[in-house]
């Protein structure tokens, strides 16, 4: 620098720099008049670039600090900045010539207190707890008796130690470590490597896959615990195919792997008491359950004995069945002879009272009376009777015989009466009586009378009867005889009608 | 009765069978050829258990990683 001055250009007092100079000059000074500082501020807007590195600013009320993190240093950082996030930044300041800016190659990244990695605790709370990882339908049961159980620690210390041997005095298992560095910056990885290496493992290989995983830490500061609550722990553990039992810190110490746990206890003791039951509690309930089951099936069979003597003693001997049987058997064949006898000699006697009126004379004496009898009633057979009856019958016959004559002859006697005077009637009412007072009877063509001179004109000969005869008139003579008869009554108009009578 | 063999069984299942089956022994409501068959499923079960429970042993390895922080081994571990 010094030559700068010792050469000065003639006609002028200051020196004259090239852009590329004063550069060079501007970021040798910052590099070399700072060195390695820390910075504390609120992390502003925060740039990954495709190439890896990472852009962002740390800023106060006032003013703005450009900060580069190169894709090697991300790796070394225990915090990946992020916007909002209060923190100390680590590194050199210096200057890029190019654009005349400076800006600060920050190597590490720390939380500024307390209140903000709280803060960034309840951010990442909130966003594993919006995409579901919290929910308790997604907390699997703790297998009752595990076989393996893997446990994601440090190798030494107390925690392990505790872990074992509570598992001792509850229920010796095998236990397969994952030593994890579980403060600093590679915890978080490497917790997450666990957790997902453990969930590699096959069932019954080489290195059997436990089915528990317990992950346990003793106490600590908020920033010593920061491992388990780093997003790619808990995202392991929710990702977990094994039950995991998170026990991290005191039990006021609460991270994000507590969340997404399927249990968590409050200290790693208490998780070993949450992974196996106690040996000898159960082995005494094994007992009772044998004593019980012993018990019980030994009282089926006594009971079911019990019942079954019970009911022996109630059944009846054979003997008293047969009792009472047997003695109607007996008196029965005691009766039979004797009922045999007695059936004979009791039809013997009947055949006797019936043979003993079986004899000749019995006969005889029936044949006896019935002749009696036959003759008795052939004596009453005679003719009389009927001859009684038959003269009786005759006499009833004569007196009918006479009635009847005498009833004809009175009968026809009143007819002939009735018809003489019918006959006198009938003279005085015939036509005949008039003809003797001078009528006569015109009858054309036969007996047929006509009254009518149209009549007797169509007629051929007419009969005229007088009172003492009948003249026969042809036509001629009719009409001859009304030209010689006009004084004869007409009805008619024409003489040749009124000739007819 | 599950189809599961009793040997085949966790000790849970195991338990959770024989407490069923003392269960209905004593109520002693089975037949009892049934209850014959019921007692040596029990004391099968039981056998069962108590295996398990035998089965207490304690082996404690902690894994050993290679440089690439995948499991390559086993080594006994001594944690006092």
């Amino acid at each position: 620098m010094s030559d700068l001055f010792d050469d000065p250009i003639p006609g002028q007092n200051a020196p004259e720099f090239t852009v590329s100079e004063i550069s060079g000059e501007v970021k040798r000074t910052l590099e070399g008049t700072f060195g390695r500082i820390r910075v504390r501020g609120e992390v502003g807007r925060v740039f990954k670039a495709r190439s890896g590195h990472l852009y962002y600013d740390i800023k106060d009320d006032r003013s703005v600090l450009a900060c580069t993190t190169w894709k090697g240093q991300i790796s070394g950082l225990s915090v990946v900045p992020e916007e909002g996030l209060e923190v100390v930044v680590t590194g050199r300041l210096t200057a890029f010539g190019a654009q005349s800016k400076y800006n600060m190659n920050v190597d590490e990244v720390a939380v500024a207190g307390q209140g903000a990695l709280m803060a960034l605790l309840e951010k990442r709370k909130k966003q594993l707890e919006a995409e579901g990882l919290f929910a308790p339908e997604r907390k699997k049961p703790l297998p009752y008796l595990p076989h393996i159980i893997g446990v994601v620690t440090s190798p030494s210390g107390a925690v392990i130690r505790d872990i074992l041997h509570r598992l001792r005095d509850r229920f010796p298992r095998k236990v397969l470590v994952w030593p994890v560095a579980v403060q600093g910056k590679t915890c978080a990885p490497e917790v997450a490597r666990a957790i997902e290496g453990f969930n590699r493992l096959t069932p019954g290989g080489a290195l059997p896959r436990p089915d528990l995983i317990i992950v346990a830490r003793g106490g600590g500061s908020i920033e010593d615990l920061w491992g388990f609550n780093e997003e790619i722990v808990a995202r392991a553990a929710a990702a977990s195919q094994i039950p995991l039992i998170s026990a991290v810190g005191h039990e006021t110490d609460t991270t994000l792997i507590d969340f997404v746990s399927d249990r968590r206890a409050p200290t790693p003791t208490a998780a070993a008491e949450l992974a196996v039951p106690v040996r000898l509690e159960l082995m005494a309930w094994a007992e009772n359950q044998g004593a019980r089951l012993t018990r019980a099936a030994g009282q089926a069979v006594q009971l079911r004995r019990q019942r079954l003597n019970d009911l022996a003693r109630a059944l009846p001997k054979p003997d008293t069945l047969l009792e009472t049987p047997r003695q109607r058997l007996d008196r029965i064949s005691d009766r039979l002879p004797g009922a045999l006898i007695s059936g004979v000699q009791r039809r013997r006697v009947h055949l006797s009272e019936t043979a003993a009126s079986l004899r000749p004379a019995t006969l005889r004496q029936l044949v006896e009376g019935r002749r009696n009898r036959l003759q008795n009633l052939s004596s009453r057979l005679s003719l009389r009777p009927i001859q009684r009856e038959m003269a009786a019958q005759k006499d009833a016959l004569a007196r009918l015989a006479q009635r009847l004559d005498a009833a004809q002859a009175a009968r026809i006697d009143r007819q002939r009466q009735s018809l003489a005077a019918s006959g006198r009637q009938l003279e005085i009412l015939s036509y005949k009586a008039t003809l003797g007072r001078g009528y006569a009877v015109v009858r054309a063509g036969g007996d047929v009378v006509t009254t009518r001179a149209a009549a007797a004109a169509a007629a051929g000969p007419l009969q005229v009867e007088f009172a003492d005869g009948t003249l026969d008139v042809t036509r001629e003579a009719a009409q001859t005889g009304a030209a010689t008869a006009p004084d004869k009554p007409s009805g008619g108009d024409r003489g040749d009608q009124g000739s007819l009578f | 009765m599950t189809e599961t063999p009793v040997d085949q069984m966790s000790f849970e299942q195991a338990m959770r069978e024989l407490e069923g089956v003392v269960d209905q022994l004593e109520r002693g409501d089975v037949a009892l050829d049934a209850s014959i068959a019921l007692y040596e499923r029990g004391a099968e079960l039981k056998k069962r258990c108590e295996d398990e429970l035998k089965r207490a042993e304690e082996k404690v390895a902690a894994i050993t990683l290679d440089a690439n922080g995948t499991p390559k081994g086993t080594q006994p571990l001594d944690a006092g």
